[in-house]
């Protein structure tokens, strides 16, 4: 739509000096979106007096080709088929001064399978810029030509259940605690009750890496002892999540293939070691038939506020593509931010083939994975056996339960704990496949279930008052939301 | 030792009754049920003996209850479990399994060990019960 031929009175696209963004071409109301184009949805929040429109080619403009003044380099290129276009500018009802800018990438300025060179172009330089008093990046639209540049995860869900040989329940976990301090051989016990009392999965924590009180070898070892014990008892596979993060990518793949050589079927990174990183670890783990585990480390600094960062489910989505096995992604009831229709986008975008637009959950775009198997997103953070009948309606079946507290604090020991948490995850389960109200009836169902099960009924007991009832900050615009 | 493989192995066993109402929950999703056995349920093997085929078109839980009770007929004292089967694409595997019958002395596994270098050990998780060649084991 840009002219070059200026009619009179009118400022020609390449004269020298300042113009604004819109009239450069990053604002065209008429642009169709082609299959083939990434698409990003942003909060804008412009400054007092920064025209909307403006402020939306701005942002195509500083995530694209543009730079703060015209550059007669520019007709040495393509430059419209490169420029990012704001198609759409609506203002977000009920919140004043807010506006969702929709803008289209061509697939041309992305490099394949590289989510370090995506971020660098949507998240680049752009969230900084002086016009703007605060963005976010809502959601975004991979096309299929792009998503199938990208790994994906490692082994997905469907692997990963054939692989443990488990099925028809959510998984349970626990997070060894406390999460500083222990020694590897104490570390150790708690993995061992904690499986053999009944859980799938142990895990270290996202700052458990190789401190002074427990170098990372000797964790290993004793934690490998731990598993092979308690499947030697249940006759179940277990795993240990073996946090491999580490100062540089020698030192992660140095104690990756140790976890590997000595039979961990899974590893964990944390997401503070960066985009290509993950990317390397996602295919190690695809490479070597290991089970890769992500925490969300960080995330919080730039998920959580509403008008200014990156929303998880963008952050999901790059970790689907980049190609992890787990994911944390919310548990609704328990400590930490999660308002229950956007954690069901999160789960949605992590699990489905196919994710419909659905502004109840956030979702601003359609997004088909094109068969890209999905990723296990784990529930971890304040919470127990007692909240297991919304666990399950919240959550479904893909997921980890991830128990920390919840195992380690029972009062008669952590076995006791993760007994308590498997025959109540059991009994809640058998209640909704037999099609009872186990929603309605969750607390008669665990009350029942618990009067052949000492555990669960001290579990329930001890814990039956707690909740974490906060007011969500990142909520979806389209409608009012319970809170549980 | 009790196995606790299996959607349901920390529940007290379920009585028939149970078990026909979680039939019906997976012939109620379209997933066809299937029986299989063994004496070796080892964590990693994957492959119990199948008791004929999957009940593709069976629409009823009635007939699989008696596909249920002859299988543990024929094959007494061994482990028999239920698996229901999800072929809808993007899942095209097992959506429920649980045990629907144990053999009287579970015998359980041990750990083996092989020691070795810097401290680690080669691990085998190996049966308690005595071996029975392959192919005949299931013929007693």
């Amino acid at each position: 739509m840009a002219t070059t031929v200026p009619t009179a009175g009118e400022r020609n696209r390449f004269d020298a000096g300042v113009a604004p963004y819109a009239e450069m071409g990053y604002y065209d109301a008429d642009y169709v979106p082609k299959d083939t184009d990434v698409l990003c949805a942003f909060r804008v929040t412009p400054q007092e007096g920064v025209d909307p429109i403006e402020a939306a080619a701005a942002v195509a403009g500083e995530s694209s080709t543009a730079t703060w003044t015209v550059v007669w380099t520019d007709r040495l290129t393509a430059h419209e088929h490169y420029q990012a276009k704001a198609y759409r500018v609506d203002p977000i009802p009920g919140t004043p001064g807010q506006y969702m800018a929709y803008i289209a990438y061509d697939l041309d300025l992305f490099e394949e399978g590289s989510i370090a060179n995506l971020t660098s172009s949507i998240i680049g330089n752009v969230f900084g810029f002086k016009a703007l008093k605060a963005l976010r990046l809502e959601d975004m639209h991979i096309p299929t030509q792009y998503v199938k540049t990208f790994q994906g995860p490692a082994h997905g869900i469907v692997m990963e259940r054939e692989y443990l040989n488990k099925f028809g329940r959510p998984l349970l976990g626990a997070t060894v605690k406390p999460k500083l301090g222990l020694s590897a051989r104490n570390y150790g016990r708690v993995v061992y009750e904690a499986l053999r009392g009944g859980l799938d999965f142990t895990k270290d924590d996202e700052n458990i890496n190789s401190q002074p009180f427990m170098r990372w070898r000797d964790r290993f070892l004793f934690c490998m002892e731990a598993v092979t014990r308690a499947e030697a008892a249940s006759g179940e596979i277990k795993g240990h999540y073996m946090n491999v993060t580490a100062a540089d990518m020698e030192s992660m793949y140095e104690r990756a293939e140790f976890a590997k050589e000595i039979g961990s079927v899974i590893v964990m990174i944390d997401l503070t070691v960066g985009y290509t990183a993950m990317q390397s670890m996602a295919k190690w783990a695809r490479r070597n038939g290991v089970i890769l585990h992500l925490h969300r480390a960080g995330h919080s600094t730039y998920t959580r506020q509403k008008t200014h960062g990156v929303s998880f489910r963008v952050i999901a989505k790059w970790c689907r593509l980049i190609g992890v096995d787990h994911v944390h992604a919310g548990t609704v009831v328990g400590k930490l931010e999660g308002d229950p229709r956007t954690t069901a986008g999160y789960y949605d975008t992590l699990r489905e083939n196919f994710v419909p637009l659905d502004p109840s959950k956030g979702i601003y775009f359609d997004q088909g994975w094109a068969s890209m198997p999905g990723v296990m997103p784990v529930a971890s953070g304040g919470i127990h056996a007692g909240q297991m009948h919304q666990l399950l309606h919240l959550l479904g079946e893909d997921v980890v339960l991830q128990f920390g507290g919840g195992t380690i604090g029972h009062p008669d020991g952590i076995a006791a704990g993760a007994i308590a948490n498997r025959v109540a995850l059991e009994a809640m389960v058998l209640a909704r496949n037999e099609g009872r109200d186990y929603l309605g009836n969750g607390p008669a169902i665990l009350e029942d279930a618990a009067k052949s099960c000492a555990p669960l009924a001290r579990a329930l007991d001890l814990w039956k008052d707690i909740s974490f009832n906060y007011e969500s900050t990142d909520t979806p615009d389209a409608v009012a939301t319970p809170s549980y | 030792m009790r196995i606790t493989q299996g959607t349901f192995s920390f529940l007290p066993d379920l009585s028939d009754e149970q078990i026909e109402r979680q039939v019906q929950y997976a012939l109620d999703n379209g997933w066809p049920v299937s029986l299989e056995y063994t004496d070796d349920p080892h964590p990693r093997n994957g492959y119990w003996e199948m008791c004929g085929l999957p009940m593709f078109d069976i629409r009823d839980a009635a007939p699989i209850m008696d596909a249920v009770r002859q299988a543990r007929d024929d094959h007494p004292n061994t482990y028999l479990k239920l698996n229901a089967y999800d072929a809808r694409y993007g899942r095209q595997t097992t959506a429920l399994s649980f045990i629907v019958q144990r053999p009287a002395d579970e015998p359980g596994f041990h750990v083996e060990r092989q020691g070795s270098h810097d401290r680690q050990q080669r691990y085998t998780i190996a049966r308690n019960a005595a071996l029975i060649p392959i192919g005949t084991r299931d013929r007693s």
